[in-house]
């Protein structure tokens, strides 16, 4: 005879209240089994879908690539070419070269007949002050197109005619000038010939007159400070890599930089699509945070209240199960049995319950796991049903309930009399 | 007759709703090695309680129990379950039987104290068969007639081999053949060196022992 089959029977005896003992541990061990399955799969879903949307975006980037190149060959960009000596920050402060070559460098492009340059427009640009309006504006000669292959070819720019200029619309509205005014600039009457409409950029506070006009006005007479290079094709995407040798070749005493062309904003568009996608993968994410963190506070909720109302539940068996056994007690420690040994029982009694109940709450619990879809018509994540480390914890953790909520009940039975139970039956 | 069972002006009260309620008052009595000693009195008397402070189950208000040399009331509450175990058997007027124990797994009952396993099944076969239980040895408590069941209280009280067994109201749910069988056991027992203390409202039980004393309010005259 031994303690073990002491317990063993006396659980075949009272099958109905253990088995209510088992069904409310694996209830509880069933909710969180399930709850962590739910959140596992909560993550490998979100990792799927973060997954998908990172390649979806990587093959719409790849695209934009190919769009890019194909747009680079078809539209062509524009180039500026600059004197060698020319420092690139003080351009980028001052919005005008500093430095100056001979007006006839873009003829000498033009006459090149380089293959990648379709139109040449040289510009003597500088900041100056209107001193008629007390305004500072940004002065722009420019003499029109100097043609690269035939007078027919369309101009990309018309030339400003002598005498006339055009103004930006800023510059315009500020000064109430309108088309066919006349006014001075630094001294020479124009007539206003054109207002252009607004750009968002500092063509709104230009002045663009004649390049001879300019060169005399600003004393710098067969000079310009810029050339711009317009509409270059090329058959690469490293545009600038083909086009500077064939400049430096021509004008060798001059800089190439790449000037605000339709193959930049579509690269800037390019740029602003990549950004999108990272916003929108960072959205998604956020939202399967969100869910998450409502799902994992859900289970904190309703986990631990199972785990209570288990514990309460088995604390009520168990004191139910050490009324009904108080004669037993009684003889048991008359039979010279100590109340160590009663406590052990009903605490062997609660491990068992904890085991049983725990085996049945983890199938129960990882069967709902793995059976659970979370996001209906999207396939499957696939879920093994053995979690052994996952199992481990949940028979360890189960009987120590069902233990810890049948400890008072236990103790309560090993130190009751004897002789008071005896006497009274 | 050495004696094996000494009480020493032991008396027990409870608390009652106003003063202490007195159950036993200053009872001297020796039971000694072999003798079957009966105690006979009405139901409240104090007989009961008596036997239960004799059996180390209930410490006395005063006075002296002390069993085969030593008072089991001075030894730690572990060692006095181990010391009951050892010298002590008990009867119940109510059998007192584990329910969902068979009758070879309750007479093995007492094992479950003393940790002792080697050839006390053998022991257990022999008790049930000297009980006439042979063929009872896999049915329940509550498949058995009084008879039977007051039989197995019986074996599983003489498993260990105790040296003293107290019987309280042994006949008290029997026939009177089954009580008779019960009476001659428990003075078999005697004859064969055991210390047996019975409390009874019976008179004629008495017939069978070898003193009779009567107790009236807690004490015996």
């Amino acid at each position: 005879m031994s303690l073990f089959r002491l317990v063993f029977r006396e659980i075949l005896h009272r099958k109905l209240s253990f088995l209510l003992g088992v069904i409310s541990i694996s209830v509880a061990v069933a909710g969180l089994v399930a709850a962590l399955a739910v959140l596992q799969k909560h993550d490998a879903r979100t990792g799927q879908i973060l997954a998908a949307k990172e390649a979806e975006t990587q093959q719409q980037m790849a695209k934009l690539e190919d769009d890019y190149r194909k747009v680079m060959l078809k539209l062509g960009f524009n180039v500026l070419i600059l004197p060698k000596e020319q420092n690139l920050g003080d351009l980028y402060a001052d919005d005008f070269a500093s430095k100056y070559m001979p007006e006839e460098y873009a003829t000498r492009l033009a006459k090149s007949r380089v293959a990648t340059i379709n139109h040449v427009l040289p510009s003597l640009q500088q900041k100056v002050k209107w001193p008629e309006f007390d305004r500072t504006v940004l002065l722009m000669g420019v003499r029109g197109e100097v043609y690269v292959q035939s007078a027919q070819q369309k101009p990309l720019l018309e030339a400003v005619k002598p005498g006339t200029m055009i103004l930006g619309r800023e510059l315009a509205n500020n000064l109430a000038l309108k088309v066919g005014n006349k006014t001075k600039l630094m001294g020479r009457e124009f007539t206003v010939a054109k207002v252009n409409s607004a750009r968002g950029n500092k063509d709104d506070i230009t002045v663009w007159i004649s390049l001879s006009e300019a060169q005399e006005l600003l004393d710098k007479h067969g000079l310009i400070n810029g050339i711009l290079a317009l509409d270059c094709t090329c058959d690469t995407v490293d545009r600038l890599g083909r086009i500077r040798p064939e400049i430096a070749s021509i004008l060798p005493d001059t800089q190439v930089i790449e000037y605000a062309s339709q193959s930049l904003t579509r690269a800037e568009a390019r740029q602003r699509a990549a950004d999108e996608a990272q916003a929108s993968i960072q959205r998604e994410k956020e939202g399967r945070d969100k869910l998450r963190a409502e799902r994992a506070a859900l289970a904190a909720e309703l986990v631990p209240g199972l785990m209570l109302a288990s514990g309460i539940w088995i604390g009520l068996l168990a004191l139910a199960n050490v009324r009904d056994r108080r004669g037993e007690i009684g003889i048991l420690r008359a039979l010279g049995m100590s109340g160590q040994s009663i406590l052990i029982i009903f605490l062997s009694k609660a491990i068992i319950m904890g085991l049983a109940g725990g085996c049945l709450g983890y199938l129960a619990g990882r069967m709902t796991g793995v059976m659970w879809h979370d996001v209906p018509g999207a396939p499957p994540i696939p879920m093994p049903f053995s979690d052994l480390k996952l199992l481990v914890l949940m028979l360890v953790a189960a009987p120590l309930l069902a233990a810890l909520a049948s400890w008072l009940p236990a103790m309560h039975a090993a130190q009751q009399d004897p002789a008071g139970v005896l006497r009274e039956m | 007759m050495s004696p094996f069972l000494q009480l020493e002006c032991v008396n027990k009260s409870y608390p009652g709703p106003k003063d202490a309620v007195w159950a036993v008052k200053d009872i001297s009595l020796t039971v000694g090695t072999g003798e079957f000693v009966a105690v006979q009195g009405a139901s409240g008397c104090g007989k009961t309680t008596l036997l239960l402070m004799a059996g180390v189950l209930l410490q006395p208000t005063g006075g002296r129990v002390i069993l085969n040399g030593q008072n089991p009331y001075a030894l730690p509450s572990g060692q006095q379950a181990q010391f009951r175990a050892q010298q002590v058997g008990f009867v119940f007027q109510q059998f007192h039987l584990v329910p969902y124990l068979n009758v070879l797994d309750n007479i093995l009952a007492p094992t479950l104290a003393l940790n002792r396993n080697g050839g006390v099944c053998d022991r257990a076969l022999d008790l049930a068969e000297r009980f006439g239980l042979t063929k009872r040895l896999r049915h329940v408590p509550a498949a058995l007639s009084s008879g039977e069941r007051q039989r197995v209280a019986l074996a599983r009280a003489l498993l260990n081999q105790p040296k003293l067994l107290l019987a309280d109201e042994p006949t008290g749910n029997l026939d009177e053949e089954n009580g008779q069988l019960v009476v001659r056991c428990l003075a078999e027992l005697a004859r064969a060196g055991t210390a047996v203390l019975l409390v009874t409202h019976e008179p004629r039980i008495g017939d069978h022992a070898d003193r009779v004393l009567k107790m009236k309010a807690g004490k015996i005259s």
